[in-house]
């Protein structure tokens, strides 16, 4: 086998060699400079895994717990690495079990390959032993997906699968390969990269008058606001961004998933948008007079109540996807393309300024807000820990260099609050999707994406109790992953909104949870266990001192809310601070 | 176009020019009944071009609506182009078939009146039953069931609707530009140029 992978290597095109389906798709792998594969096996990818045992010095397979740990584990390495990720997954429940990951990257615009082992193609629709029909499945949360069952089809569909997942908006693609074609040999040409799909079109072409067009409007706007997203992130723009909001002086605010695009001590970045963001980016959103929203969707998490959305604005939208444009909110000027291209053009044309009476408005926001909730929730003195105080210790410990890995709920907010990101990729969340259990497996990916950084995942006890099976992951491959639990011994978020409008009713939110720190033991990884305010930061230190990984479960404040919030069905601009 | 014309619902005809791919009906089909959006007509068939395959759906829907769906549409990666239209459009035809009792209609009825006056001919005609086909719009097909009702319509079935837009120059030009790595800008079209000045006042 290393003979023939040899040969394939220094093969001229149009020579063949006789290979397998499978060590085609494991050379697609190599020649995309793939790394690491997040992975399960079973019967009907044992051919993939068959040739994999001779790839074993050029792919780091990585042997989760199940399958969605996989999938959150690709995502976490696509989204601190910048590269695909790549999972496979045997047939049918193996297939199926990778279905909410799927959704989580096609709603976070996530570039993942998958390969899912199929029956046999005669068995196909035969309710065969682990059959399921994965690609319809499938189709609604994937960018593309392919159904092989011929192994001639397998250099081609794994170009196209790799480029697909990865340019234009990103997205998951899942090719399912039959057996037949996993066993069959054929002769094989060399890889072909794939650059060009004549239906697919990955970029709108950039059009300058619409460019001219928003230069014209950010130059005479008098409250001018930026709202940034994920786009400037996956479309590695964060320097042209940066000029961009610097000669504009133009006060920016993020959304969760846009987080860390630029740092956030930058003086211009405002904070955070949406349901509990900070005070001053959701009030004077309906102030603005012109919004400027770079690579981001509107979510409803983000407006609020539509109809009463920065109706005063105009609106200059700049995004890589067309059908973004006019989805939830209307465009002025819709500016089509990739951000790495428009921004470098709309810089050119837009007057150096400085808004400071504008961006003091914010402060004076922020003033309100530091008073009335982040005071308290950051510096207690008294009482049980809150979750922000954990955050704060952290950054003063990491200085914001760490890459934060969160789950969903009551922690997510507040670690999305009041962590602080000096670098870019720095935030690994389920945005869209609000997956609870990604956090866990999302570390272990992210840290192999970005293996000379600290990888802090901070999980609520919920979500920890949905995927800690890959603790397992952790404790065979050695990985090294900080667990922060923040225990407030319940469903923290919906105990929140069953408090503020339930009338406390209080509906199956209590939830137990086992002893942590010796379910961490079990698996040998070190942990501790603390709910005295003192011992915060010591604990704090000896889990970053660690070598390796460890678990440090903090009981925090049972009945703490997150604030500000936007009530549901209510405008940005009736944000409540408690 | 008002604001108020935007949101009327009405029959909108789209018409996509896709790659010839298993599975991207479901793909097209998904897009609409995740919306809930009811397909009334939907039609697949080959287009003037080789190997492009062209649907031709019919919905009842606000323009703003199908405009959201039509982008949806096109972004799927096997989709070349979307384009919606009314009906004013559009030339439009379906086709209909009637399966009647051949003794009914010999006895009770004018055959050659019948198909001259529905635009209708016989394809079949047995002993124990003739069928008729005719095409044209909804409402010639509708108006012959109307009439064999009385006689004990046995079987009525009615295509898809299948429609050519009016001033559209067909896909060989675009398709070209399409394989090409860089395509003009005529090829991705952008309604906001159509709108012109309108787009941006100060």
């Amino acid at each position: 086998m290393e003979v023939a992978q040899q040969e394939i290597l220094n093969t001229p095109a149009k020579e063949t060699v006789n290979i397998t389906g499978s060590a085609a798709v494991l050379e697609a792998l190599i020649a995309e400079g793939v790394d690491t594969i997040f992975g399960y096996p079973g019967g009907a990818i044992m051919p993939i895994y068959d040739a994999l045992y001779d790839y074993n010095e050029k792919l780091n397979h990585i042997l989760v717990r199940h399958e969605q740990g996989g999938i959150h584990a690709g995502q976490g390495y696509a989204r601190t690495s910048g590269k695909v990720g790549v999972v496979f997954a045997t047939s049918g429940p193996g297939a199926t079990n990778l279905v909410t990951g799927l959704a989580d990257a096609q709603i976070d615009s996530t570039p993942l390959v998958c390969v899912t082992g199929q029956v046999f193609a005669h068995l196909l629709g035969t309710d065969a032993f682990q059959e399921t029909d994965v690609i319809n499945i499938t189709t609604p949360v994937t960018k593309w997906n392919y159904q092989v069952t011929d192994a001639t089809e397998i250099p081609e569909i794994m170009a196209k699968a790799f480029y697909i997942a990865r340019s234009g908006r990103p997205g998951p693609v899942l090719i399912d390969i039959t057996k037949n074609a996993q066993i069959q040999l054929f002769d094989y040409e060399g890889y072909m990269p794939c650059n060009h799909i004549r239906s697919y079109r990955p970029k709108p072409i950039v059009r300058s008058q619409y460019v001219e067009q928003a230069a014209a409007l950010i130059n005479q706007a008098k409250k001018p606001f930026i709202l940034f997203g994920q786009g400037v992130i996956l479309g590695g723009a964060e320097q042209e961004f940066k000029a961009f909001v610097e000669k504009s002086g133009i006060p920016a605010a993020w959304t969760v998933l846009g987080a860390g695009a630029i740092p956030t001590s930058h003086p211009l970045n405002v904070g955070m948008l949406g349901m509990h963001g900070n005070y001053g980016p959701n009030v004077l959103t309906n102030e603005c007079d012109v919004l400027i929203a770079i690579g981001m969707r509107f979510d409803d998490r983000v407006t609020g109540r539509l109809d009463k959305y920065a109706k005063q604005a105009q609106v200059v939208h700049l995004d890589i996807d067309p059908a973004e444009i006019d989805k939830n909110v209307k465009a002025t000027v819709p500016v089509w393309g990739d951000c790495k291209e428009t921004l470098p053009m709309l810089t050119a044309l837009i007057e150096e300024k400085q808004h400071t009476d504008w961006v003091n408005k914010f402060h004076d926001y922020t003033r309100q807000e530091v008073e009335a909730v982040i005071h308290k929730e950051l510096n207690p003195t008294e009482g049980e820990m809150t979750m922000g105080e954990v955050i704060k210790q952290l950054n003063d410990l990491t200085n914001g260099e760490a890459i934060i890995v969160t789950d969903v709920g009551q922690h997510q907010m507040v670690a999305c609050r009041y962590a602080q990101f000096n670098k870019t990729r720095s935030n690994v969340t389920s945005g869209g999707l609000g997956t609870m259990g990604f956090a866990l497996p999302a570390a272990i990916g992210a840290k192999y994406g970005a293996q000379d950084r600290t990888v802090v995942a901070i999980i609520g006890d919920g979500g920890f109790q949905m995927t800690c099976q890959e603790l397992g992951t952790i404790m065979q491959s050695g990985v090294d992953v900080k667990i922060i639990i923040l225990n407030n011994h319940f469903l923290g978020m919906v105990r929140q909104w069953q408090e503020l409008f339930n009338s406390r009713r209080y509906s199956f939110v209590d939830i137990e949870s086992p002893d942590f720190v010796a379910l961490a033991a079990a698996y040998r990884i070190p942990g501790k266990s603390i709910t005295e305010r003192v011992d915060l930061q010591d604990a704090l230190k000896q889990m970053l001192e660690t070598k390796g990984s460890f678990l440090l479960e903090v009981n925090v404040l049972k009945e703490n809310n997150v604030f500000p919030m936007v009530p549901q069905g209510c405008s940005v601009s009736e944000i409540r601070l408690k | 176009m008002s604001d108020h014309q935007d949101i009327e619902k009405k029959e909108f005809n789209i018409t996509i020019y896709t790659e010839n791919q298993v599975g991207l009906l479901n793909r097209i089909a998904i897009i609409f009944t995740r919306r809930k959006i009811n397909i009334d007509s939907l039609n697949t068939s080959p287009s003037e071009v080789e190997s492009i395959h062209r649907f031709n759906i019919v919905i009842t829907e606000s323009e703003e609506v199908v405009r959201k769906l039509t982008r949806q549409i096109e972004k799927q990666v096997e989709v070349l182009k979307v384009y919606y239209n009314t009906n004013e459009d559009i030339i439009w035809q379906e086709l209909a078939l009637y399966k009647v009792s051949t003794d009914v209609i010999a006895e009770k009825v004018s055959v050659e009146r019948l198909l001259r006056e529905n635009g209708a001919r016989a394809v079949v005609i047995r002993k124990d039953y003739t069928v008729f086909e005719t095409t044209g719009h909804r409402e010639e097909t509708d108006n012959l069931i109307s009439i064999l009702q009385p006689y004990g319509l046995i079987e009525f079935v009615r295509s898809a609707r299948v429609a050519i837009i009016k001033n559209s120059e067909g896909f060989n030009t675009k398709l070209r530009e399409f394989e090409r790595m860089e395509p003009g800008e005529e090829v991705v079209e952008n309604e906001y140029l159509n709108r012109g000045q309108k787009v941006f006042t100060m």
